[in-house]
C-alpha cells in the first residue's frame, strides 16, 4: 500500500461525495414533492406517492440501479452512467426522505396553520411557506442519518459502471494483490468523511433556529 | 423489444433456490446479529467503562462503513490473513457481524430507556445480575426495541442483495445469471424486484402484527 494508491482512493472519494450530495438534495426536493402528493387530499395522487414510496424502500437498492440501468436503454433513453447512478440514488432516497418528512409535516402545530389560513395563505403558499421549512426543521437529524445512509449506499454504483470509492478499491485491489490494506484503507476514507459530515451536522442544528413551540 | 416473462418464469426451480438461500442467509444472519448484537450492549451496559471503549470503537467503525466494502475487506482480503472462506460463509459472518453492531444499538437505547430504580430494587431484592437482565430488563425493553429491530430485520433482507457481489448464489445472482443466459434482463430484474417488494411487504405486516401483540402484553 503505497501513498500513490492512496491519493487514487482519496480522488476517487470526491467523486463518492459528489454523487451523494447531489443524490442527497434531489431526493429531499423529490421528498417534498411526494409529501405533497401524499397530503393533497386526491386518492390519485396520494395512491401514487404511497406505491412510489413502498417500492423504492421495499427493493434493494442494488436490484433498483439494476433495474434503471438495463430499463433506460429499453425505452429508449440513454445516459451517461454518472446520471444513472445519481437517479437511482436519488428515487431511493426520496421515498425514504419522504418517510422521514411525514413524521415532520404531522409535527406542524396546528395553531400555525390556521394561523396561515386566517391571514388569507391559500394552502399551497401554507404548505410552501409555512409546512415545509418547519417539517424540514424538525427532520433535520433524520436528514443527516440519510446523508450518512447515501454515502454508504453510493458504493453500490458500480454496478451502473460509475468508478468512486469503492470501484476504485476493487480495481485496485484486483490489479496489486492487495485487498486487505486497500479495503481497508476505502474503509476508512469513508469512516472519515461520515465522521465530519456527523460533527458539521451537530454544529449546523445548533446554529439553525429553534423549533417552534407547540 | 419484447417482455416476455415467461422466459424467466420458466427457470421458477432456480429462482425458487436463489429465494432459499437469500431466505436462509437472512434469517441465521438476522438470528446471530441479534444474539451478538445483545451480547455487545449487555457488556458494554455492565462491564464498565474499559470494556465500553473497546466495544464501541468497531461498533462506531462498522457503522461507519459501508456494508460492501465490509464483504469485500472479508472476503477477498481474509485469505491473505489465512481467512479462506466460501461465499455463504463468508456473506454469513459479514452480515450477522454488520447486523450486530445496529442490533447493540438498539438493546443500548433498550437498557437506557429502563429505570433505574427498576434495576436498583431487583438488586435489592436479591435478583442476580442474569436473572434482573432476564425477568427485569428484557421484558420491560421489548416494547421499545421491537419496531427498530423489525426495521433492522428489513435492512439486512434488502442487503443480501449485496452478496450476490461476493458470488453468494442467492436470489439476486441467480436472477441475474438466468437474464443474461436468456438475454432477457429487464424482465429477470423486474422479477427480482417484484419477489423483493413483497418479501419486505409481507415482513413488514409480520412486524406490524407481532407489534399489536407484544403492546397488548404490556402493562405500562
Amino acid at each position: 500500500m503505497t501513498w500513490h494508491l492512496f491519493q487514487l482512493l482519496l480522488q476517487a472519494s470526491l467523486m463518492t461525495i459528489f454523487v451523494s450530495v447531489l443524490s442527497i438534495f434531489a431526493g429531499l426536493a423529490l421528498a417534498v414533492v411526494l409529501s405533497a402528493l401524499r397530503m393533497s387530499g386526491n386518492r390519485w395522487m396520494a395512491g401514487g406517492a404511497v406505491l412510489f414510496i413502498s417500492f423504492f424502500r421495499g427493493v434493494p437498492l442494488l436490484v433498483q440501479l439494476l433495474l434503471i440501468f438495463n430499463l433506460l436503454p429499453v425505452i429508449g433513453i440513454t445516459l451517461p452512467s454518472l446520471a444513472t447512478a445519481i437517479i437511482g440514488l436519488s428515487l431511493s432516497t426520496a421515498a425514504y426522505q419522504a418517510e422521514n418528512l411525514r413524521g415532520g409535516f404531522e409535527g406542524v402545530p396546528i395553531g400555525l396553520i390556521e394561523s396561515a389560513e386566517m391571514a388569507g395563505f391559500s394552502r399551497m403558499q401554507t404548505f410552501v411557506y409555512i409546512r415545509t421549512p418547519i417539517a424540514l426543521r424538525m427532520t433535520f437529524p433524520a436528514l443527516v442519518n440519510e446523508a450518512i445512509l447515501i454515502l454508504k449506499a453510493s458504493s453500490l454504483v458500480s454496478v451502473v459502471g460509475m468508478v468512486e470509492l469503492t470501484k476504485m478499491a476493487q480495481n485496485l485491489a484486483a490489479s496489486t494483490y492487495q485487498p486487505l490494506p486497500i479495503f481497508a484503507s476505502a474503509g476508512l476514507i469513508y469512516l472519515v468523511i461520515n465522521l465530519i459530515v456527523a460533527f458539521a451536522a451537530r454544529r449546523a442544528e445548533d446554529a439553525l433556529p429553534g423549533l417552534p413551540a407547540k | 423489444m419484447s417482455f416476455d416473462i415467461a422466459v424467466i418464469l420458466a427457470k421458477g426451480p432456480q429462482i425458487l433456490a436463489g429465494l432459499g438461500v437469500t431466505i436462509l442467509i437472512w434469517v441465521v444472519g438476522t438470528f446471530c446479529a441479534v444474539v451478538l448484537g445483545f451480547f455487545v450492549a449487555t457488556a458494554r451496559r455492565f462491564g464498565g467503562p474499559v470494556v465500553n471503549l473497546v466495544l464501541v470503537v468497531p461498533v462506531e467503525v462498522l457503522r461507519s462503513t459501508p456494508f460492501l466494502v465490509q464483504i469485500f475487506l472479508l472476503y477477498f482480503g481474509g485469505p491473505y490473513i489465512g481467512l479462506r472462506l466460501d461465499p455463504i460463509t463468508a456473506g454469513l459472518l459479514g452480515l450477522s457481524i454488520y447486523g450486530a453492531a445496529y442490533y447493540s444499538e438498539i438493546f443500548r437505547a433498550g437498557y437506557l430507556s429502563v429505570p433505574p430504580g427498576h434495576v436498583e430494587a431487583a438488586e435489592c431484592v436479591g435478583f442476580s445480575r442474569l436473572q434482573t437482565i432476564l425477568f427485569i430488563l428484557l421484558p420491560e425493553m421489548a416494547l421499545l426495541v421491537l419496531p427498530p429491530s423489525m426495521n433492522m430485520a428489513i435492512i439486512l433482507l434488502k442487503d443480501t442483495a449485496l452478496l450476490s457481489l461476493i458470488t453468494v448464489p442467492e436470489m439476486t445472482m441467480t436472477v441475474s445469471a438466468i437474464g443474461s443466459q436468456q438475454y432477457a434482463f429487464v424482465e429477470s430484474i423486474v422479477v427480482l424486484a417484484l419477489v423483493y417488494w413483497a418479501l419486505v411487504e409481507a415482513a413488514n405486516w409480520l412486524g406490524r402484527i407481532t407489534e399489536r401483540r407484544i403492546a397488548k402484553l404490556s402493562v405500562t
